[in-house]
């Protein structure tokens, strides 16, 4: 149905694609124009607590000239790069669990298949529509959404105890041990096989909607939530890399200055975590996001190419 | 990524280990092979099959067009062109989308030997998923 929308929207723009002008810059200039934005969007994603990919996709589609569809094969190599780079430390730690990743990686990794496939099937402008639709709707949710530390699941569903999604970690803060188990498992899987199709059209990673699906809808923990969302996340970004692989989205130029200027930002954000005041931080994250949200609704609609 | 940190036996099971592990080397193998490989392809060190000073002409088409215009091949033809200094770098990208599946693999056995097969076969439909997906099975045709 929005796509319906869309559609009718983004036509005088799909017809404008092919005026794009040709930058006069040297070639040199762009790849490190992106590897200094993805370093500073890699320094400041960390304390926001919000993944690289989400920021990476709407400000390089919005304000670079390469076309949508290799910004989009880069996001997802940005967000898988990120989530591998993180995933066996967090997995050691127990801050991440297999048992509850794993069946939510399954649907999500086959719907993020579908998402890409539909994704490269779709006018580039339909897309950057939808696009500053979603991130502004993050926005909202990054406005609007409550944590919760440790949700109290009662009673876990019975998908959940037949699965025996369950655990326990060691709150690093307190020292105090946690048992964990989940709730609403079923619900919390048919959100994955939404987040999944949007991982997979948009290349944004999905971190900003698995958090809150695990720890608000599924009463995981906000820690064990935040490390198992990784994990899910690099097998989802892995299939829907995969598509924009083989179908020749993914341009070296683009993808590895992008991939390497991220990883040395979110080392040192991740270092000034301490230093940097997060809600500072975090409300110039949603600034940026809005700007970004907004540039790829106009730019989609043909208003401001 | 470091090796050094210990795990709480309390936390954590065998498969969550051995799959820590696994994915562990596969990551740092993509991204040393990923650095390499474009060091060799911004120095020159190998030739590339598009120009440098020409990607700005084509890197604003969309994939189709670019496909054209460079006769860029797709799937994994690309393996055919990996003495040219841009499609090396598709190794260490393969590389890290496909460094998932061994640690996949791998815990089959564990869960299996636990009799935890709804797990193993979990398992075994993600790594299939991954797999039909880097197959280029599902994107051929177009």
């Amino acid at each position: 149905m929005m796509l319906a929308i869309i559609l009718p929207l983004a036509l005088p723009a799909y017809a404008a694609e092919s005026v794009v002008p040709v930058s006069i810059l040297p070639w040199w200039f762009w790849p490190l124009a992106l590897f200094i934005t993805c370093f500073l969007i890699g320094i400041v994603a960390v304390p926001a607590g919000i993944g690289g990919g989400t920021l990476f996709v709407p400000i390089i589609g919005g304000f670079f000239p390469f076309h949508l569809d290799f910004v989009r094969g880069a996001g997802l190599m940005v967000a898988l790069a990120s989530a591998l780079a993180a995933g066996p430390m967090l997995l050691r730690g127990g801050l991440s669990s297999l048992r509850l990743a794993l069946p939510l990686a399954l649907l999500a990794s086959m719907s993020s298949v579908a998402g890409a496939l539909l994704g490269l099937a779709l006018p580039a402008a339909a897309i950057q529509i939808a696009l500053g639709i979603v991130i502004l709707g993050i926005v909202a949710l990054m406005l609007a959404s409550k944590k919760s530390e440790f949700p109290l699941v009662a009673q876990p569903d019975r998908l959940s105890s037949a699965l025996r999604i369950n655990g326990v970690f060691i709150d690093g803060a307190s020292g105090q041990t946690i048992d964990w188990q989940v709730h609403r498992t079923p619900a919390g899987l048919l959100l994955f096989v939404l987040i999944g199709v949007m991982a997979g059209v948009f290349g944004i990673g999905a971190g900003w909607a698995n958090v809150p699906t695990l720890n608000l809808l599924m009463g995981a923990p906000l820690k064990v939530s935040a490390g198992t969302s990784g994990l899910v996340l690099s097998l989802v970004d892995s299939s829907a890399a995969w598509v924009y692989l083989n179908r020749g989205a993914v341009l070296p130029m683009i993808a590895v200055p992008s991939v390497i200027g991220m990883m040395l930002g979110a080392r040192i954000g991740a270092r000034l975590l301490n230093v940097l005041k997060g809600s500072v931080i975090r409300k110039l994250v949603i600034a940026l996001l809005v700007f970004a949200g907004l540039r790829a609704l106009l730019k989609g609609a043909g208003i401001w190419l | 990524m470091s090796d050094s940190e210990s795990p709480s036996p309390l936390t954590q099971q065998p498969e969550a280990l051995r799959y820590a592990l696994l994915l562990n080397w596969g990551t740092r193998i993509g991204f040393t092979v990923l650095v390499c490989s474009f060091t060799a392809y911004l120095f020159g060190l190998l030739p590339p099959h598009v120009p440098l000073d020409q990607l700005p002409a084509v890197w604003h088409h969309p994939v189709a067009v670019h496909l054209q215009l460079t006769g860029t091949p797709t799937g994994w033809d690309w393996l055919t062109l990996t003495h040219k200094g841009d499609f090396v770098n598709m190794i260490g990208i393969a590389l890290l989308a496909g460094c998932s599946i061994p640690p996949l693999l791998a815990v089959i056995p564990l869960f299996i030997k636990r009799r935890d097969f709804a797990y193993a076969f979990i398992c075994a439909l993600i790594a299939g998923v991954l797999v039909l997906a880097a197959s280029g099975i599902l994107t051929s045709g177009h």
